[in-house]
């Protein structure tokens, strides 16, 4: 089904799609249809910067268990990251 | 059957007098000829939903699909295009409404036009489907697996639709219903909890649920896709629109 359940958030950051780098504001979350993926669902993400227009875009299509190896890989490096380095 | 067609894309006057863009085929023969407004899934107005657009050409039909993220991010992908519609909070039922209204007001007063129109949408579409024929006078419409006509969404969903209970009474014309026994969204027990509502609303609801289908079978390019279910499904949609759109 279409879930319509959206996580959204506010991100400081760049990311790279089909316009080249942009500085990236948003993202959304979310586990619906994917466009490419070969699943009936995935885990969606699409980082953004709505004042760039809609192809200010990165996107990614994960099933499930390769979400929750993503995520918890964010939080390892993140977790593994020397004293001082982070500025926030 | 299979007409030669026209396919095109112009623009329409919308919801709130906004510019959206519509997606038409339409068949090349004079007519007449009923009209059918396709509402795309929420993936958007992608290829395989316009593919549908000129399928329904194909069979005599008039027929045109409002992008219903024409405003959200006018003239990007179908894929971008949805991104941003969601992280927006995606398409108010009212708008809905008169983007729909728009668009079958067009098919009605086009050249040909038997005067006739009915509605169709697909998962997401399914539920606004049932919305648009609540809220305007069609002639037909079709349900394809539509959820959260008759329960809410969970609370912790954070893109608010409603059930659309009370306003079943207001159905205004036929309605036909196609869901996957596999489905849970919606479930067949909801289905038949919709049977039961419209029934007791004296309101005319054809359903059929297909074994070893579960949502979306209709989508030839999903793993979803089940073409048994899928090849009955259209011709259960061609009887329904040959009885009321014809």
């Amino acid at each position: 089904m279409c879930t319509y359940n959206t996580e959204t958030l506010s991100l400081t950051g760049s990311a790279k799609g089909a316009v080249g780098w942009f500085h990236a504001t948003s993202a959304s979350v979310y586990f619906d249809h994917p466009v490419h993926h070969g699943a009936g669902h995935a885990l969606m993400i699409d980082v953004l910067n709505r004042d760039q227009g809609a192809s200010a875009r990165v996107g990614l299509e994960l099933d499930a268990h390769s979400a929750r190896e993503l995520a918890e890989a964010i939080l390892r490096t993140l977790d593994a990251v020397p004293e001082g380095l982070l500025e926030h | 059957m299979t007409a030669d067609l026209r396919a095109y894309t112009t623009e329409l006057t919308g919801h709130g007098g906004d510019p959206i863009e519509v997606y038409a085929a339409v068949p090349e023969a004079d007519g007449p000829h009923g009209s059918v407004v396709v509402i795309h899934h929420m993936p958007g107005f992608d290829e395989q939903t316009k593919e549908i657009v000129r399928k329904f050409a194909a069979f005599g039909y008039a027929a045109a699909m409002p992008n219903l993220y024409s405003r959200e991010a006018p003239g990007a992908s179908a894929d971008d295009a949805a991104a941003a519609a969601r992280a927006l909070g995606g398409v108010p039922d009212p708008r809905l409404v008169g983007d729909v209204d728009a668009v079958a007001s067009f098919l009605r007063s086009r050249p040909g036009s038997n005067g006739k129109v009915g509605v169709i949408g697909y998962c997401s579409g399914g539920r606004q489907s049932v919305l648009a024929a609540c809220s305007l006078e069609l002639d037909a419409a079709v349900d394809c697996y539509g959820a959260f006509v008759v329960v809410n969404p969970p609370a912790e969903h954070t893109l608010k639709v409603t059930a659309l209970t009370e306003i079943l009474p207001n159905l205004s014309c036929p309605m036909l219903g196609l869901f996957g026994a596999e489905d849970q969204y919606p479930s067949p027990e909801q289905t038949a909890q919709l049977a039961g509502a419209l029934a007791a609303h004296d309101k005319s609801f054809e359903h059929h649920t297909f074994e070893g289908a579960g949502h979306a079978f209709f989508a030839v390019e999903r793993p979803s896709y089940r073409p048994d279910a899928a090849v009955a499904g259209w011709t259960l949609i061609w009887d329904f629109f040959g009885r009321h759109l014809a």
